[in-house]
């Protein structure tokens, strides 16, 4: 009995510790955003005082006002939002036509080409980045949509994802729907993509974290400030307002902000999405 | 009856079809994934390239042995395999550790999970923003804890030394939410019955953790290393964030891999150099993926 409680005691006090850590762990995770957050509202001179304040005095919510006029912040808005949503709209439509012709069609040459496919994952993207400047470059497509969006738009992960769940989806059933003169187009949209809309959701929701999140590819492909997207824009900023470190924060809280917000909203989806496989770089 | 090859059922082939349906994935993956793999392997072979004709001469191994012996280069190795063999391995430790903490509290997980995610999401660029004044020798908050814990504060980002140490930091701390979330993921694909039979021996925690998590584990542990190392090995937006575009940190005191590669290209102009950095940034990737299949097919449990 006696050592029951002790055990008990020991297991209470295990899980104190537990809390104290993973608390002291979400304090330092956290800390570089409450900081990025309490600095886009103070003065240049509480941003940059010794020691550092953490609060500043008087909310100083003209900040982001002024780092919003300062650089073209609703044009990178609308880059970005523009580049999120048709580059994920048509990665995801390639992505469910290459899965579909990887599970229902025979062809020769199938095994050969998923295999290709899937070997594509393994190619470092920064590896390719040399020779897409200078395809972009020959198609005259450097600093427009087409030339920031083009090249991301085939994953050969997305490929192999959507089709793990499509061939889930019981052959006999494609065979019952063309028994009955279904057209595959129609099997498509009518079976196979209702069917796996959960798959497809989390899909979508990756690719538009990593359309909106993409910074290398634009940075290079854009030479002015007409198509760059939000996170090379920061940057220009930075540049021009490199002695000011609470409107540098004032902007950067602007480019955060869209993605916690969505983080919030699809939250669920996000971490299953992940755990389920779908990471990549 | 049953003998009678019911032929009719079968779908027949419908090859054209399917390439119709494969036509647009195909033809992005050709031209901007395989096509400029084999142009790349090429161009590090010539000796000489003009970028804007897209057209290249002479056939050997110079640009390779310029690359390899240039000490700016042998500068980005170490500090990549710093960033890598240093940092991946106390990210994963410190994600193991977190996510294993997080499994085992009754209450408040959703919470702790929500926290330690959202770094997940946030652009790489705009949170390196945020540590380089962090880490900001006279007014940063990492120095200003320094001195509250009685340690001699450091130049973090002017001192050619530090740099990688503090590239390194912000990238265990960036990359802890993808890890976590991976961890907590295999931890609950770990079969409960297993703690429950250990308590009823009276299995104390720390044999439970080294005999039955650990191992049950094993697989998503070598997964995420895998996915880390890799990771880590093309670290290039957590320099440019904490620095600059042009250049590195002091003398390109932080120079990575990757930044090499984009340096040699983009400001240089020297496209064979960057593509001869290249072909060897791809055997070392090529190198690590093969290693570590080896070492978990070796090493790791399938329960």
């Amino acid at each position: 009995m006696n050592l029951q409680t002790s055990a008990l005691r020991m297991g209470r006090f295990m899980t104190t510790v537990k809390y104290i850590l993973l608390i002291l762990g979400a304090f330092i995770v956290f800390f570089p955003f409450l900081w990025m957050l309490t600095t886009s509202l103070k003065t240049v001179g509480e941003s940059i005082s010794i020691p550092p304040t953490l609060l500043p005095e008087k909310l100083q919510w003209e900040n982001f006002q002024n780092a919003w006029n300062m650089a073209p912040f609703p044009r990178y808005f609308g880059n970005t939002i523009l580049i999120a949503v048709v580059g994920t709209l048509l990665t995801v439509t390639i992505t469910i036509f290459a899965a579909y012709a990887f599970t229902v069609f025979r062809f020769r040459g199938k095994s050969l080409l998923f295999m290709v496919y899937l070997s594509t994952m393994m190619i470092p993207t920064e590896l390719l980045l040399i020779q897409n400047y200078v395809t972009v470059t020959k198609l005259g497509l450097i600093d427009t949509y087409v030339g920031i969006i083009l090249p991301t738009l085939a994953s050969g992960f997305y490929t192999f994802m959507l089709r793990e769940y499509f061939m889930q989806v019981p052959s006999s059933l494609y065979k019952a729907a063309k028994m009955d003169g279904c057209s595959n187009w129609r099997y498509l949209w009518k079976v196979m993509v209702p069917i796996n809309r959960n798959a497809i959701a989390t899909v979508t929701i990756l690719c538009f974290i990593t359309q909106w999140n993409a910074f290398v590819w634009p940075l290079m492909v854009t030479t002015s400030d007409e198509h760059r997207v939000l996170a090379t824009g920061l940057m220009y900023f930075n540049l021009s307002a490199s002695s000011a470190v609470n409107l540098q924060m004032a902007a950067t809280t602007i480019v955060v902000a869209p993605m916690v917000v969505f983080y919030c909203v699809f939250r669920r989806q996000i971490v299953s999405g992940i755990a389920r496989g779908g990471i990549k770089g | 009856m049953s003998s009678k090859r019911q032929r009719t059922l079968r779908p027949h082939r419908n090859g054209a079809a399917a390439w119709l349906y494969l036509l647009p994935s195909l033809v992005v993956i050709t031209v901007f994934l395989i096509y400029p793999l084999f142009k790349v392997l090429r161009m590090g072979f010539y000796q000489k390239y003009v970028f804007i004709t897209d057209t290249g001469s002479g056939f050997g191994l110079d640009a390779l042995a310029y690359v390899l012996s240039d000490p700016v280069y042998h500068r980005a190795l170490s500090n990549t395999c710093f960033i890598t063999f240093v940092g991946v391995p106390i990210t994963v430790a410190l994600a193991l550790g977190i996510a294993v903490m997080i499994d085992s509290i009754p209450r408040f997980k959703g919470i702790f999970q929500n926290l330690y995610f959202l770094p997940y999401v946030t652009t790489v660029y705009a949170v390196g923003t945020v540590f380089k004044w962090l880490f900001h020798s006279d007014y940063g908050y990492i120095n200003f804890f320094f001195k509250f814990l009685g340690l001699e504060p450091q130049a973090w980002m002017t001192d050619p030394n530090l740099v990688t140490l503090s590239v390194t930091i912000f990238t265990i701390w960036n990359g802890l939410a993808l890890k976590i979330i991976l961890f907590l993921a295999g931890l609950q694909k770990v079969d409960k019955q297993y703690y429950q039979a250990a308590r009823i021996d009276g299995t104390s925690r720390r044999r439970v953790f080294f005999r039955i998590t650990l191992p049950l584990l094993s697989p998503t542990i070598w997964m995420v290393s895998m996915i880390s190392f890799i990771h880590a090995f093309k670290t290039y937006s957590a320099v440019v964030a904490m620095f600059d575009k042009e250049a590195a940190g002091p003398g390109n005191s932080a120079i990575t891999v990757v930044f090499y590669i984009y340096n040699m290209f983009f400001k240089k102009g020297q496209v064979h150099y960057a593509a001869a950095a290249a072909i060897v940034f791809l055997v070392i990737i090529i190198t690590m993926t093969a290693l570590q299949k080896i070492v978990a097919k070796k090493f790791t449990y399938y329960g």
